[in-house]
């Protein structure tokens, strides 16, 4: 009896994979075995080494030359594309991971009720949960799973391996416990409701074709031509969880809610990390699996990308608190990356919009961070100072702050000479070359709406008069003022001199996905 | 679709002696008052009153339910690697190995983290 070969593991390529996830497994051994005084000392410096050593195996792996097959018998593709994503989401991670290691952020008990003795004394007695660590390994882990997953199966269990600690570490914030559980309850059933469209849609989608691989699926329609029902609903379920992960209308309402109430660093993954990840699969699944099907998901994308933008856009202007006010504009952004996702065609032409998309990832998940570590700067008595009104005057009471936040303001605007310039331009371009102009008119103009919003508060952060009883701006501990340095410098370099980045983008685009 | 008859047959003398069952037994059946009878089943919190401000209820049910799953899982995967044990070789034993370290590290998170004292 010896009829199972053992499948071949490429461990080289997933190496980066396996080198974070050993490193949340570590962290969980921490969390069990090191006395309470010297958890955070031991997590961090693990957490970082993890994703540090994960991005120079990245490099390894490209060193060594881009894989050319799919890895673990066709289970995960390390492709071109993919290493770039993994590259950017360590890069995005160990930036996240920087605020994440600001105290002031996360509850000292959560299972506390907000405002009893129990949450005084767990905060009295100096309680934290340095579980935050190997949570958020997790879901970084899953992220970059999702994003190179090349079969259907394994894209679920990714995609569950990057939500469930995300909804756990949403419900984690410091201060406005109630708003922070509401979300985290949110994100649990909405994201619980789109991960059982996906797995329905994926069940449907196998009934056609008889496999999960997305080649298997691929080859599969060249016999049926897009005229057969169990695809056609597969597909589409398929689409509604994944779109959800990215915020896309009408799956946008979880976003203003929950980045409203998570923790502000966790929000900052969640923006950047997770809409990188979850590109990275909509790529796969409508272009790899469903490339052929383009006749069918193109007009249903029109529409998505259109409502997206405008949603984003209109939406924001009314918005109050800038925390829900950038959560829109991350809605109109994923509109602005999905114009790139249509404009597929000849193979010279996918490349140039996954050049462009990849390269707006980079510049917007960089510029998010950045935003996101001043808003935890701008600080009231109750915590963070959420309330448009309370940022008037900024601009006079604190210049540098207020200068850096307009900058990343900008930048979302897509003005030139920021990183959000060239990112707009690369997709825009790709989708003209695509033949989406009336998407591109529709992208421009819900750009120019959102300018409005992004002037509007930088102007009441400039040109008004700030209130006596003001926000203070915490004195940014040395891990937030270097993440704020960082993502200032990378939107001004990649504003003045994208060609490097550019470049990268190109180089993976141009092996298109493995299949 | 005769062949149907038998299910459609079924479905209606079911639900009919649900119905029947149910609408009889307030009229046949004895009324004794007990305070038990208002308890939550064997387990479980309390509905009413509750507490001011929400107030904490106790996990230990579900914690012992989750943990339960876990390894409930562990083993649903241990057997049939256990009756293929020969034909997966070293490879199968190393990777069953693996997965048992895996879910081992959360067993002693558990355990150190007092997840399996009941009080």
């Amino acid at each position: 009896m010896n009829g199972i070969q053992p499948p071949t593991i490429e461990y080289g390529q997933l190496s980066p994979l396996l080198l974070v996830f050993g490193a949340a497994i570590v962290g969980v051994l921490i969390e069990a075995l090191a006395p309470r005084y010297l958890r955070k000392s031991l997590q961090m410096p693990v957490t970082l080494l993890g994703l540090v050593g994960a991005f120079a195996l990245v490099l390894t792996v490209v060193m060594q030359g881009v894989p050319t097959k799919a890895a673990a018998e066709g289970a995960i593709a390390v492709d071109g594309p993919a290493l770039f994503i993994w590259g950017v989401i360590l890069v995005l991670a160990v930036i996240s991971v920087l605020l994440i290691n600001d105290d002031n952020e996360f509850v000292a008990s959560a299972a506390a009720v907000p405002g009893t003795p129990e949450e005084e004394d767990a905060i009295a007695a100096g309680g934290a949960h340095t579980e935050i660590y190997p949570l958020a390994l997790f879901a970084i882990g899953g992220m970059m799973l999702f994003a190179s997953a090349n079969d259907l199966l394994i894209m679920f269990v990714a995609l569950e391996v990057m939500s469930l600690p995300l909804y756990l570490l949403c419900g984690l914030a410091r201060r406005r416990r109630l708003l922070s559980q509401e979300a985290s309850v949110k994100y649990f059933l909405l994201g619980a409701f789109s991960s059982a469209f996906f797995l329905y849609g994926m069940a449907l989608v196998y009934g056609f074709a008889g496999t999960v691989s997305l080649a298997g699926i691929s080859d599969a329609l060249g016999a049926v031509g897009g005229q057969n029902t169990l695809l056609l609903i597969g597909a589409g379920m398929l689409g509604v969880g994944l779109l959800f992960k990215i915020g896309a209308a009408p799956f946008q309402a979880w976003k203003p809610d929950v980045y409203q109430g998570a923790p502000t660093p966790i929000t900052a993954l969640m923006a950047s990390g997770t809409l990188v990840a979850a590109f990275g699969a909509v790529l796969r699944v409508f272009w790899v699996a469903l490339g052929n099907l383009d006749w069918d998901w193109r007009p249903v994308m029109w529409g998505v990308a259109i409502l997206t933008m405008v949603a984003g856009a209109v939406l924001a202007i009314t918005q109050t608190d800038i925390k829900r006010m950038l959560a829109y504009s991350s809605i109109a952004h994923a509109g602005f990356l999905l114009t790139g996702v249509i404009a597929t065609g000849a193979e010279a032409q996918n490349a140039l919009s996954l050049k462009g998309i990849l390269f707006y990832l980079v510049a917007y998940g960089i510029t998010t961070v950045g935003a996101f570590a001043v808003v935890t700067m701008v600080r009231d008595a109750g915590g963070e100072a959420g309330h448009l009104s309370r940022w008037a005057g900024l601009g006079k009471r604190s210049p540098a702050l207020a200068g850096v936040f307009a900058f990343f303001l900008l930048a979302f605007a897509g003005i030139p000479l920021t990183s959000g310039f060239f990112g707009k331009y690369a997709v825009f371009a790709a989708a003209v070359a695509g033949g989406a102009v009336p998407l591109v008119i529709v992208g421009v103009v819900s750009s120019a709406v959102a300018a409005f919003f992004y002037v509007r508060v930088i102007v009441l952060m400039f040109f008004s008069e700030p209130a006596p009883d003001g926000p203070t701006i915490a004195v940014p501990s040395v891990g937030t003022a270097g993440v704020v340095a960082i993502a200032a410098a990378a939107t001004v370099v990649l504003g003045i001199y994208p060609e490097p980045v550019l470049r990268l983008a190109e180089d993976a685009a141009s092996t298109l996905f493995i299949r | 679709m005769e062949l149907y008859v038998p299910i459609l047959v079924l479905a209606v003398l079911a639900a009919g002696f649900a119905i029947f069952s149910l609408t009889i037994a307030p009229f046949t059946g004895p009324k004794r008052w007990n305070r038990a009878k208002l308890d939550a089943y064997e387990c479980g919190i309390e509905p009413t009153p509750q507490p001011v401000g929400g107030g904490r209820f106790p996990l230990k049910y579900m914690i012992t339910a989750m943990l339960f799953i876990v390894f409930d899982i562990e083993i649903i995967f241990l057997y049939p690697w256990a009756v293929a044990f020969d034909a997966l070789g070293v490879f199968g034993l190393i990777e069953m190995l693996l997965f048992i370290v895996t879910v081992l590290v959360a067993y002693a998170y558990v355990w150190r983290r007092k997840g399996l004292d009941w009080d």
